[in-house]
């Protein structure tokens, strides 16, 4: 009976018995309502969501995104954001360009609900071409739909432009 | 020959005269980084990053072209020689582009596996770099970056001793160097997609597959090539169940490192192309239709059954293994009881002098060595063609080869009250045919071919069929195989409801009768080894990945 103490019950604790005035709560009620009504005169901060967004800070990861840029992708499909994904949601298919960059993602695909929203892809992008952007609503009605195209992935480079800035400050 | 002693990074070995330091320590499993160096063409110790010490010699040594002598002393590791290659790196790295990003050879490149293995792991060097044309059409097949080129002088040693053509040379000096073809010229031999693998940078790329994938992500499986008699030992690079594609696998014996350009681009687009035959398919009021297996078969056994046995040819193949023409001489002979059995030989064009050979197919031999040889008063090939145009042959089953291409085969095949054929893909055959049984080619089965010297080498599968399964079937899996789930749209490209032609014979026979307890090709493997004299001895592992000689004194050449 190697394991006997772990079998020993506790002793009962003896709650102190409380008093009368005690047992009516009257001023514990008065704390709780003092604390609550407090609030009544500071600013709020509730967000009347989804009428109303939050903006968030540029640090933010939510769904990764394409940067365009005059136009084209800078996306060179090196693949590095692919193999680096720990999730495996994403597929590039490149393909060969006349543009100086050679090659271009013919298909680039990522599985929104096989992300994690871990951000290696960013990281490991020679290109800054895959960046985390701040948009975090993606709800979907089939799997088919959650798989997100060249054409919901892009996005201009000003639209990114916080992101951009604060990868710049950041790296 | 004698042997000397020498001393590599402390201990002596006992080492063939001839040898240079780099040959010695390779063999020794001491890794000496090389670029220029490789071991199918001449040394030309231009690229330096092989330097060692050697005691008792005032400066470093480049490994690749010091002979061993006996009292040798190397030092392959130390400071001064750890020292000497962070340089030549650095010299090396002043003007390659590090577009690594978009360069197919990463993820295989020497000089990417060196930065981080032998460099320091930043540049000091702060000027421009030298810009070069980054997209020259070099050849018919062959894309050239001058930017990326090292000047290590494989491709040009390459044409120069391997192809025997001198189209390469370098121009200009300094920085400047670069390669370009002779006036007029362009890299076009029949061996030019060699220097794509020899390329120990991506200066050098495959047309063909330029851009289609990344290495890593695809999967590769020993095979050989079906291109021709001689059976070049290769590598099948799949993703997503397609063939992207083929590399050469050393087999000094057969192939030495190399294949010709047609066995690398050609002779595995059938594959996936458009005209390949998905299913089985019987013929109703002219049209080929798309029937299950059971029907297809039923259909081939039931007309077999109605005629008589000098009524019925069968033709092997000398494209289908020995596997498939082994089956298939036995169903000719104990099911159908024909002796009229041959296959059609496709010597179309000459052998060179490097690989190529005549004999357009990769198992004459083996058809021929398994029993698809015309039996006692049986009719050969042309015979058979001319008893069908004659009206004596009436039903003909033909493995996978596309007969009606010879002139006048066709309108005789016409004549035919049945004809049965395994086909991979559409063809000029098939349009004759009663039954057209859905083979699966080279790349989705199991299997021996035996090339022109009569060595048998194994085949194996790469790309699935339906009936088998990445994973349970031990296939060479890729990161995407592994990890696909049943929703991901990756990892399951097409896949084809195709069988190998001998497991379609073996349905057949049971149908007609005659069980065949035959499971996998390992089954039929073994049976052919155990009843042919000059397969005697050998079995899969035996063949293993470099194949094994069949017993020559029992083989008519």
């Amino acid at each position: 009976m190697s394991n006997e103490k772990y079998l020993k019950k506790s002793e009962p604790v003896r709650v102190k018995d409380l008093s009368f005035f005690q047992r009516t709560y009257v001023t514990e009620i008065l704390k709780g309502m003092f604390a609550a009504c407090k609030q009544i005169f500071k600013p709020r901060f509730t967000i009347q969501y989804p009428e109303e967004k939050v903006v968030h800070a540029s640090s933010f990861r939510g769904r990764p995104v394409l940067v365009e840029e005059n136009g084209v992708e800078r996306c060179v499909a090196c693949g590095l954001c692919s193999r680096v994904c720990p999730a495996l949601a994403i597929d590039v298919q490149s393909a060969s360009t006349e543009l100086a960059k050679e090659r271009y993602p013919e298909k680039f695909e990522i599985n929104m609900t096989r992300c994690i929203f871990c951000g290696f892809c960013e990281e490991v992008c020679p290109e800054e071409a895959i960046i985390m952007s701040n948009e975090y609503e993606l709800a979907f009605s089939s799997q088919e739909e959650s798989i997100f195209g060249k054409d919901k992935l892009l996005k201009s480079v000003e639209e990114m432009k916080p992101r951009l800035d604060f990868l710049r400050d950041h790296r | 020959m004698p042997n000397v002693k020498i001393t590599l990074d402390g201990t002596q070995y006992e080492i063939d005269s001839k040898k240079t330091i780099l040959e010695a320590a390779k063999e020794n499993k001491i890794s000496i980084p090389h670029f220029c160096w490789h071991g199918k063409l001449s040394p030309s110790g231009n690229c330096r990053i092989c330097l060692v010490e050697v005691e008792k010699m005032p400066k470093l040594t480049i490994a690749c072209m010091t002979q061993v002598t006996d009292g040798m002393v190397v030092n392959t590791k130390n400071e001064r020689v750890i020292n000497a290659r962070e340089a030549v790196m650095e010299f090396i790295l002043i003007n390659h582009p590090l577009d690594c990003p978009i360069c197919d050879e990463a993820g295989e490149c020497k000089l990417q596996d060196y930065a981080y293995k032998y460099s320091k792991g930043f540049s000091r060097f702060v000027e421009n770099k030298v810009h070069k044309e980054k997209r020259v059409d070099i050849g018919p097949r062959v894309m050239f970056d001058a930017e990326r080129c090292i000047s290590c002088s494989r491709c040009i040693r390459f044409c120069d001793e391997v192809a025997g053509v001198h189209q390469l040379q370098f121009v200009n000096r300094g920085d400047r160097v670069t390669i370009e073809t002779f006036p007029g010229q362009s890299l076009d031999n029949p061996y030019s997609m060699n220097v794509v693998d020899i390329c120990p940078v991506g200066a050098l790329t495959n047309k063909d597959f330029r851009f289609k994938s990344r290495v890593w992500e695809m999967s590769f499986t020993d095979s050989v090539c079906n291109g021709c008699a001689r059976g070049c030992n290769i590598e099948v690079g799949v993703r997503n169940n397609e063939i992207l594609r083929l590399n050469p696998r050393t087999n000094d014996d057969v192939n030495s490192a190399w294949m010709c350009d047609h066995g690398r681009l050609e002779t595995w687009k059938n594959v996936n192309a458009e005209d390949r035959i998905k299913s089985p398919k019987i013929r109703k009021d002219g049209q080929l239709i798309e029937v299950g297996w059971d029907e297809a078969i039923a259909k081939v056994a039931s007309e077999f059954k109605s005629f008589n046995k000098n009524e019925i040819a069968v033709l092997g193949s000398a494209f289908a293994t020995n596997e498939d023409n082994y089956i298939f001489a036995k169903f000719a002979k104990e099911v159908l009881g024909t002796r009229n059995i041959d296959f059609r030989r496709h010597n179309e064009g000459v052998d060179d002098t490097v690989l190529i050979r005549a004999d357009k197919t990769p198992n004459s031999s083996g058809a021929e060595a398994v029993g698809i040889v015309p039996q006692e008063n049986g009719m050969n090939f042309d015979q058979i063609i001319s008893a069908i145009k004659a009206g004596k042959i009436k039903a003909l089953y033909c493995l996978e080869d596309d007969i009606a291409s010879i002139p006048g085969v066709g309108e005789a095949l016409s004549n035919l009250e049945f004809f049965a054929v395994h086909a991979t893909n559409h063809n000029k055959t098939t349009q004759y045919a009663h039954v057209v049984l859905a083979a699966s080619t080279y790349v989705e089965k199991n299997g021996t071919m035996t090339n022109f010297q009569h060595r048998v080498q194994r085949i194996r599968p790469a790309v699935t069929t339906l009936e088998q399964d990445r994973a349970l079937d031990n296939f060479e899996m890729s990161r995407w195989d592994t990890f696909a789930a049943h929703n991901d749209k990756w990892g399951k490209g097409p896949r084809r409801d195709s069988r190998p032609s001998w497991k379609i014979v073996v349905s057949i026979a049971g149908v007609m009768g005659t069980k065949y307890k035959f499971n996998n090709a390992d089954d039929v493997f073994n049976e052919i080894c155990h009843k042919i004299d000059s397969f005697k001895g050998l079995s899969y592992l035996k063949v293993g990945k470099k194949g094994a000689s069949l017993k020559q004194s029992t083989v008519t050449v």
